[in-house]
């Protein structure tokens, strides 16, 4: 009864990517090398970085509230924390999603700093 | 004798009955997607039925999530042998995917131009559609299935 139920909470531990916000952007911060500036962050989510998106496009200019997908209109949940607690607790899907939107926005990939910039504005957000 | 010939014959009367409405039912009711096809697809627009594009063109598009019709939607490689093993079994089935549509997009094959030509380009430009792949804004119930014509609700 107990080692299965160890042997069954040992794989969950091996799937899991839950985190909190906070810890992720701990994570950032570490491979960065440099700490978190939120007025940075506001600035690189709110400006053109020469493509055809930019994060607003779909989040929207207040990420308390949501957004719509620029092409398909799906409506988008609110990013900042404070308001939707699902978000930046998933460290896989942060992730996945930074890469595509950041290849979309930017046309590469954004650096460990740039996250923890953007994640630092939006936990000031409430 | 009489009796189960004239049983087999009512069957097959249903039988021909049920298929030809079924096949002009607008509904999809094949097998359920794995939670992997509907989680990853519709983040970002309607997990469409697999019957509505060919095998090679679902090939394709899963080749290509990079360059996904204009925006990045990599996915991992566990997520995306899941997803395409979902595709090219159930994909491509009935006599809507037997032509491959320009650029692999549902909203090129003759069939959806034929079902939506009283719908013009302004309408589908509206505010509230976007574009032709947002099913949604008029089969409302898509995501079930259903593309039932009349439930189509064209919004303002």
């Amino acid at each position: 009864m107990f080692q299965k139920f160890f042997t069954l909470l040992f794989f969950v531990s091996l799937n899991t990517s839950a985190a909190t916000p906070t810890d992720l952007l701990a994570g950032y911060v570490s491979q960065s090398g440099q700490s978190a500036n939120a007025f940075k962050g506001e600035d690189f989510f709110k400006v053109s970085h020469g493509q055809e998106w930019q994060c607003t496009s779909c989040h929207g200019k207040s990420p308390t509230m949501s957004g719509r997908h620029a092409s398909t209109d799906k409506a988008i949940e609110p990013l900042a924390p404070a308001v939707n607690a699902k978000r930046f607790t998933d460290s896989a899907k942060v992730e996945k999603w930074f890469r595509r939107n950041c290849k979309d926005v930017l046309a590469r990939e954004c650096t460990a700093a740039e996250k923890a910039d953007v994640l630092a504005w939006l936990l000031t957000l409430r | 004798m009489y009796s189960t010939s004239s049983y087999v014959t009512r069957t097959l009367v249903a039988f021909v009955f049920f298929s030809i409405t079924a096949s002009r039912a607008d509904s999809y009711k094949g097998p359920t997607p794995p939670a992997v096809y509907t989680q990853e697809c519709s983040s970002c627009h309607l997990a469409f039925p697999p019957n509505l594009l060919p095998k090679v063109s679902w090939q394709r598009v899963m080749n290509g999530l990079d360059k996904h019709y204009g925006s990045d939607a990599s996915l991992d490689a566990d997520a995306q042998k899941q997803i395409s093993v979902w595709l090219q079994t159930y994909g491509g089935q009935g006599k809507r995917t037997r032509e491959e549509p320009p650029l692999d997009r549902i909203t090129r094959s003759a069939w959806f131009e034929r079902k939506h030509r009283e719908v013009g380009a302004a309408t589908f430009k509206r505010a509230s559609i976007k574009s032709p792949a947002n099913c949604t804004a008029c089969h409302r119930d898509a995501a079930q299935g259903d593309f039932e014509e009349d439930r189509v609700r064209i919004p303002k």
